[in-house]
């Protein structure tokens, strides 16, 4: 199982080489393109994250995360999820590279591999910006009347949050 | 709007929690501190976000996602009946789900909207159930390899980043099944 994690990514990339090139893909260009693409991404996301892991930095020396977990811990940890990702929890639904400043100030804080620096990395993958979503969707279609959509898409946001806590615990520990 | 109120929120309760607590200078040097550290992952993060997105790029270009599209028509057909027969909103909602699954965010979001676009002109203005699930089912992230996070994993010292993904894959189908369910449930106790 290790070595398939470890040589996961130098197969998945000389697979994909290998099969553009047959398909008679430049694929030397279509990499660079992406590469470029990535640069562009990370510049538009470097202002948002210094605003916020700024914002986790001090709430983290202040002491405040630590009181903001114990107050949402009785209702966190019957869902069984950390209490310590409550921050994470409110962004993820708002702001996409705010959700990455604070689950990067996590990961950072307690370890990646510890078990609320693997949650917050789980939540974060499994989840996506939902409001920002749903506003650009319907802006797109000139919908007003959004009927059953938030309450629907909050549904499953919940469900990743406790189903990533309960997933971690299970590969993991 | 919200994220204001988040971020202005999160700053002031950090200064009044460190005067309460006396941990005052810890909290000054910790705003420096963020700022710095948020550069310093940016550019420790940046050459495998790069690489990625290079190798997405030449997986769009090889024609794996269009492959993978036709794979699943069957399985849409069934999310979106009122849909089914109609194959080019068909076709591109395939499309959409496909380039969600490889992480091609670029791509996926243009082709989610216009799916959407051609749905909403048989509802002008109101959200049909169709409308509903596919933005529900967009809500919900079903990319396989989650990139950024591993990255961030990888600059933060971890030796293995994606032995997160079978725990990522669980919490996604889980996701996407809750968000499914809901909908179906919804859209049958409310009015329009």
């Amino acid at each position: 199982m290790d070595l398939l994690y470890t040589m996961l990514v130098p197969m998945m990339i000389a697979s994909v080489s290998l099969y553009g090139m047959l398909r008679g893909v430049n694929v030397y260009d279509a990499l660079i393109q992406g590469g470029r693409e990535g640069l562009g991404v990370l510049i538009r996301i470097v202002p948002a994250l210094i605003g916020l892991m700024t914002a986790v930095y001090m709430l983290r020396a202040s002491g405040a995360l630590e009181l903001a977990a114990g107050l949402l811990e009785p209702v966190l940890r019957p869902l069984g999820i950390p209490p310590e990702t409550a921050a994470l929890l409110l962004v993820r639904p708002i702001s996409g590279s705010g959700a990455l400043g604070v689950g990067a100030g996590l990961i950072e804080t307690y370890g990646p591999d510890s078990l609320v620096g693997r949650t917050a990395a789980v939540m974060l993958g499994s989840t996506e910006t939902t409001f920002y979503t749903i506003a650009v969707y319907f802006g797109a279609a000139g919908v007003v009347r959004t009927r059953y959509t938030v309450p629907a898409a909050l549904c499953a946001d919940l469900a990743a949050f406790v189903a990533a806590a309960w997933a971690v615990r299970v590969v993991f520990y | 709007m919200a994220m204001t109120v988040m971020w202005t929120g999160m700053v002031v309760l950090s200064v009044l929690c460190s005067l309460a607590t006396g941990h005052g200078s810890q909290t000054a040097a910790a705003a420096l501190e963020g700022a710095t550290a948020a550069v310093e992952l940016c550019l420790s993060m940046a050459g495998v976000m790069c690489l990625w997105m290079g190798v997405m790029e030449v997986m769009r270009r090889a024609g794996l996602s269009r492959k993978l599209s036709r794979l699943m028509a069957p399985a849409l057909g069934a999310l979106y009946p009122s849909f089914a027969g109609d194959r080019q909103v068909m076709d591109v909602i395939s499309a959409n789900v496909s380039a969600n699954l490889l992480g091609l965010g670029n791509a996926a979001t243009p082709l989610g909207l216009e799916a959407a676009r051609l749905m909403s002109r048989r509802s002008p203005g109101v959200a049909s159930d169709a409308l509903c699930m596919l933005v529900v089912c967009n809500t919900a992230s079903i990319q396989l390899i989650p990139t950024t996070v591993a990255a961030v994993r990888l600059a933060r010292g971890c030796e293995t980043p994606f032995d997160i993904l079978p725990a990522v894959w669980l919490a996604s189908a889980v996701s996407l099944c809750a968000g499914i369910c809901a909908a179906r449930l919804f859209s049958r106790m409310w009015r329009r």
